[in-house]
């Protein structure tokens, strides 16, 4: 930002005469940087009158009230009670803290801020100024001086002369920016089996003995501790199975009416027959929605649909989950059932296919694809 | 007294004099004081998201002395009982801690929420006055795209943002995340790998948006921040068009102390605002919705505000997978989720060059535009709210469906229609409302405006005395050329029917000639404006 006061019009004031007023020099000041005073004023003509009176005492009576409310903030911050114990009711009156704060502390910045606004609509002279707008670039002086400028740098340097000089130093210089961010591969990381093999993995994290299921707490989960109708979310039963380190195990383990077990055997894919992925009237499938991953969890019982409550995918329980509405595409994996000779539940295998949001190289069988 | 006046002003002026020794200032000095702002309330909008950020840096500050954003596995025993012996992650326990045990905590943490929604809020109506108005035209394309870029970078802070609690609800906004990066073609595990340091959530996650979240996009934030601002100052504000007000000029008043008062004001109001909120309203009681559990979700999940527009495309979108088995899947949430995104970013960033191509438009633009002056334009931009406000509704339509007992699969087919249905018929009813303002106008220019009065003529014909703006013609008709500009549409406007009384309780009483030179200037201001 340049004072451009070296244009010196003819009708300039003489700074040196002695009997210029500030005003004078003040506007003289204005007018070498383009502005002009179209309209100033004070806000009331007479000075002193019983208006403008009322209208300081307002403001003043605002920057006072601002400060009693900031001191009556802190009081309140430091000595009003504040720990939190337990349930409180509105009696009790660490539950007004956080409001007396807020309150305190909003009136003071809004009498502050209504002080210096009423200072600055009330009291402030009445003006109205216009400053030319130099848009559109520099003068032609300027650029061709800038113009002379660089091509005098370009030159000193011999940027066109030496051709290869210009494609060594690209040459060295590429690299280097490369290695600038190369450290930023210690981020990457193989994404490995993570997408596709999960917790009820048996040769993974059970050193190969079947995965039993359980529930959040660890109790292993046996047949009747599901009633009919009844849905329970389950785990693999391993160290730290219902953690957010296996986040695409939970599932959802589901005991049927039998008219409706029956359906779904019939509805059965080819796949999950072969492996017998029920057993009996119960079927447990994947709880993370195959549309984003976040868990299909509520279960309607009567018209038999899952529907996940992020985005309203909802999947069809006695035909394999298949999506029937919504923005999923795939339907939730079954995991295949079974009961050991203590009684307990247990996976037969992990899921058939990867559970959870869709990938680019993510493996499906056919069967799947023809749905 | 006078004396004592006397002798500190000599003081003011010696320090001045020290200082300008040294630093040169007195030319610059008065340069800034007295450089001159237009006048107008749409002027402020922006200022809102700056004021915001202020708060965002002190609040966050406050907040970052309590957080730790670490992911190891702790067990809450601090005084919420409901939570008492749960397991969680040390990110969320210390943001409960700062929610119940940090004095002052609390409000510290709804400060910081509340200026965000404040200041996201305030860029899009920033953004929308700028946008009806033109004001983003030549030379002001730059700091059209900055501020594009302020309004994303804002997007993801946020979302960064309420992400570090590790609780229930941003955990699962965290799954959708990494749902969506998933979906990307050939990179999409790779990245999500690269993001969470292995298979979701992982336990870096976490830190990692910490440094993103306090440093990264706040210094990328701020860098921007001075730039658009340098730019308005250095490029001059626009200004609406009116009496005595050209391409070349800025009507308005001064910096000092005008208008660095009124922005003080401004900025103590805001503060006072989002101080008062987030003493009387609940904002995001994450001690309500549990640590993160991959396993566990409720209905009513729903982002903040300026991410709903992302959730509701999500979930409009239809079921289409492309799929070439067994080699290549395209999940569906790749096309609103990531297409849908990139496309939100790069259009608006590049709209200012879009409308010079086709209006080959190339000059340089310093008065505004009024919305009804462009009609196509306008259309354009409400097709785009409407469109947005679609996409918000849907990212909550279980709640509407709750709460209007309506089916929820009749709110999402209402949305899949509406969204491609609404906006070309909320362009079509813009451009018609535009081109009938447009009309009145020049009605009313060439015709003068209605007083309200009916005359009966000697042979009994009823008619409307009109005042015109100039003096008519022999058939009462003025030759007003639209200037671009307000034009009066009520006689009051005009200057007649001064407020019989001022005062709030009780009238003030003016004095004779006061009251004579309020008159006189309410005719120079109004014809102004």
């Amino acid at each position: 930002m340049s004072a451009h006061n070296d244009d010196r019009r003819p009708d300039e004031v003489d700074l040196s005469d002695p009997k210029l007023s500030r005003f004078d020099v003040y506007r003289e000041g204005l007018r070498r940087d383009g502005i002009e005073i179209i309209h100033y004023e004070p806000r009331y003509a007479k000075p002193g009158t019983k208006v403008e009176k009322r209208m300081e005492r307002i403001v003043a009576s605002l920057f006072l009230g601002s400060g009693l409310f900031a001191t009556l903030f802190v009081v309140a911050y430091i000595w009003w009670p504040w720990k939190y114990d337990g349930a409180a009711t509105w009696r009790d009156p660490q539950t007004w803290y956080t409001p007396i704060l807020g309150i305190t502390l909003g009136l003071s910045l809004l009498l502050i801020a209504l002080a210096v606004l009423t200072w600055a609509k009330k009291l402030l002279p009445v003006e109205e100024l216009v400053q030319e707008r130099h848009d559109g670039g520099s003068s032609r002086d300027d650029r061709r001086f800038a113009e002379s400028t660089v091509d005098t740098v370009v030159d000193d340097m011999g940027l066109k002369r030496r051709p290869f000089l210009v494609k060594a130093a690209l040459l060295g210089a590429a690299p280097l920016g490369l290695a600038a961010v190369a450290p930023l591969g210690g981020l990457i990381k193989d994404p490995g089996d993570m997408l596709t093999v999960t917790g009820w993995n048996a040769e993974k994290h059970n050193g190969g003995e079947p995965v039993r299921l359980m529930l959040k707490d660890g109790a292993l989960v046996r047949p009747e501790m599901v009633a009919t109708a009844g849905q329970i979310t389950v785990f693999p039963a391993i160290e730290g199975g219902a953690s957010n380190e296996f986040a695409s195990a939970p599932t959802l383990l589901i005991r049927l009416r039998a008219t409706d077990a029956e359906i779904l055997r019939e509805n059965l894919y080819p796949m999950y027959q072969d492996v017998e992925a029920m057993w009996g009237d119960f079927v447990a499938y994947s709880k993370i929605c195959t549309h984003v991953g976040c868990p299909a969890s509520l279960y309607e019982q009567q018209t038999q649909r899952l529907l996940c409550p992020c985005h309203q995918s909802q999947f069809n329980v006695i035909d394999n989950a298949a999506p029937i509405f919504g923005p999923a595409t795939r339907h939730l994996p079954m995991l295949p059932l079974g009961v050991d000779e203590e009684g307990y539940f247990y996976a037969k295998s992990d899921f058939l296919v990867p559970p959870g949001p869709a990938f680019w190289n993510r493996p499906s069988l056919p069967e799947e694809d023809e749905q | 007294m006078k004396r004592r006046k006397g002798t500190s002003q000599s003081l003011m002026t010696r320090a001045g004099g020290e200082l300008d020794d040294r630093f040169k200032l007195a030319g610059p000095t008065r340069v800034l004081m007295n450089k001159v702002f237009p006048d107008h309330w749409s002027f402020l909008l922006g200022e809102i998201a700056l004021f915001s950020f202020i708060l965002l840096l002190l609040t966050g500050t406050f907040l970052a002395l309590f957080f730790d954003p670490s992911m190891t596995h702790v067990t809450y025993e601090g005084s919420y009982v409901p939570l008492q012996g749960v397991g969680m992650s040390k990110a969320y326990e210390s943001a409960l801690n700062i929610s119940f045990e940090v004095r002052g905590g609390l409000i510290m943490r709804q400060m910081h929420h509340w200026a965000t929604l404040l200041f996201m809020a305030s860029i899009l109506v920033h953004m929308m006055r700028v946008f009806f108005t033109g004001a983003f035209r030549a030379p002001r394309e730059t700091n059209w795209m900055i501020g594009i870029l302020l309004f994303w970078l804002g997007f993801f802070e946020g979302f960064i943002g309420y992400s570090l609690p590790d609780d229930g609800l941003s955990g699962t906004g965290l799954r959708i995340a990494e749902g969506m990066t998933e979906s990307l073609p050939f990179l999409g595990p790779w990245v999500s790998a690269a993001l969470f340091g292995g298979s979701f959530p992982g336990d870096e996650v976490i830190a990692r948006f910490y440094i993103i979240h306090v440093f990264l996009l706040p210094l990328a934030l701020l860098a921007l921040i001075t730039v658009h601002i340098g730019l308005v100052f250095a490029q001059k504000h626009t200004q609406w068009p009116g009496p005595g007000r050209t391409e070349h000029n800025v009507v308005g008043y001064r910096m000092f102390p005008n208008y660095v008062m009124k922005q003080v004001g401004f900025m103590l109001f805001v503060f006072g605002v989002v101080a008062a909120m987030s003493g009387l309203f609940q904002i995001n009681p994450i001690w309500l919705f549990g640590p993160y559990e991959a396993s566990v979700v409720s209905s009513g999940s729903q982002p903040d505000f300026y991410v709903m527009f992302m959730d509701g495309l999500i979930r409009l979108f239809p079921a289409w997978e492309f799929r070439v088995p067994p080699y290549f899947t395209l999940p569906g949430v790749f096309w609103p989720g990531i297409v849908g995104m990139g496309l939100s970013v790069l259009l608006p960033l590049a709209y200012p060059l879009l409308e010079r191509r086709f209006t080959k438009d190339r000059a340089h633009h310093n008065l505004l535009q009024r919305p009804r002056d462009t009609p196509a334009r306008t259309g354009l931009g409400v097709m785009v709210i409407v469109f947005w406000l679609i996409g918000v509704i849907s990212g909550g339509n279980d709640v509407f469906a709750q709460a209007f007992h309506i089916s929820l699969n009749a709110m999402t087919w209402a949305g899949r229609i509406g969204m491609v249905v609404l906006p070309v018929i909320a362009y079509y009813l813009t451009y018609r409302i535009c081109l009938g303002l447009q009309q009145h106008d020049r009605e009313v220019l060439a015709h003068g405006l209605e007083t309200g009065i009916l005359m009966r003529d000697p042979d009994g014909r009823f008619y409307e005395v009109h005042q015109p703006l100039a003096e008519p013609d022999e058939h009462g008709h003025t030759e007003l050329e639209y200037g671009g500009a307000t034009v009066p549409k009520k006689m009051n406007r005009l200057g007649v029917l001064e407020p019989a009384d001022r005062g709030f309780f009780k009238s003030i009483e003016e004095t004779e000639d006061e009251g004579a030179r309020k008159g006189g200037r309410r005719d120079e201001i109004e014809a102004g404006k």
